[in-house]
């Protein structure tokens, strides 16, 4: 890791990254989404509404991932002071943010016709709930604290107390056996025929390469602005 | 119920918003790193 914590390396590295990811990402999303809609049966319970599945899986487990890599980044930045940590967890709340609200909606969506309502305050929805409110309270301190001139070291230390919320959200289906189906893929296999399952690698792999790619466009982004205001202060000193 | 409205909703919005957050981050790495590298010259 420390390899990398010099910014001027780590550009060097993201900007030919950022391309493949975001090209190979956006090419196996396209791919699954495609065999989604269009190749794959109707399920025999849930008919047609299953193939939202492709965008709610990858869309849920990126708002999870999200929180997870800003956790990590938080004890980087806590721990061993690594000067891109809160880089890289400034850049993933957005990004985070927007897949926890996509899960959320579409999850809402795909519950109309199959449960019969919108929303219900069951275990998983609330505690997903409780995460977008985590990622735009993360979003809103790092920027109160960056106007402060401070390090952003309260919102690393918040983003490690809200990954409490992980194995909530993981285990919510477990503890609260409410409206919410079970887990259908764990790390043992999957209870989704192969007919129907086979799209969902794709638009996983699709979309978390997606993140990816965004989360370094921020990161290059954020080094370019402290660079321009570093040679700002220079160009008015001078 | 017809679920075909639900299913094009679900993935219009889904592609819209990841467009949206592509573009925007995308948009402002260019602008940033086109700034911070004609302050060099």
């Amino acid at each position: 890791m420390h390899r990398f914590a010099n910014p001027a390396r780590f550009v060097k590295l993201a900007r030919p990254a950022t391309g493949w990811l975001l090209v190979i990402g956006l090419a196996l999303a396209a791919a699954g989404i495609i065999g989604g809609l269009t190749l794959t049966p109707p399920d025999y319970l849930q008919g047609e509404t299953v193939r939202i599945l492709y965008i709610h899986v990858p869309a849920a487990w990126l708002g999870m991932a999200g929180w997870a890599g800003i956790a990590a980044a938080s004890i980087s930045q806590l721990v061993w002071r690594h000067p891109l940590a809160a880089v890289a967890g400034r850049a993933t709340a957005p990004a985070g943010a927007t897949f926890a609200a996509l899960c959320l909606a579409t999850g809402s969506i795909w519950g109309r016709p199959a449960w019969g309502t919108w929303w219900e305050w069951d275990g998983r929805l609330t505690s997903m709930l409780i995460l977008l409110f985590l990622y735009l309270g993360y979003i809103a301190l790092d920027a109160a604290e960056r106007e402060r001139g401070g390090e952003g070291r309260l919102a690393a230390l918040f983003g490690l107390v809200g990954a409490i919320n992980l194995p909530i959200i993981h285990y919510s289906v477990l503890w609260w056996r409410t409206l919410h189906q079970g887990q259908s893929i764990t790390l043992t296999g999957s209870s989704i025929a192969p007919s129907l399952l086979w799209p969902l690698p794709l638009t996983m792999l699709g979309f978390t390469a997606v993140f990816v790619a965004v989360v370094l466009m921020r990161m290059r982004a954020d080094l370019a602005r402290t660079k321009l205001e570093a040679r700002l202060r220079r160009a008015a000193a001078e | 119920m017809n679920p075909w409205p639900f299913v094009i909703a679900a993935y219009a919005l889904t592609l819209l918003a990841t467009a949206a957050l592509v573009l925007l981050s995308w948009r402002s790495m260019r602008i940033t790193e086109a700034a911070a590298e004609q302050l060099r010259k």
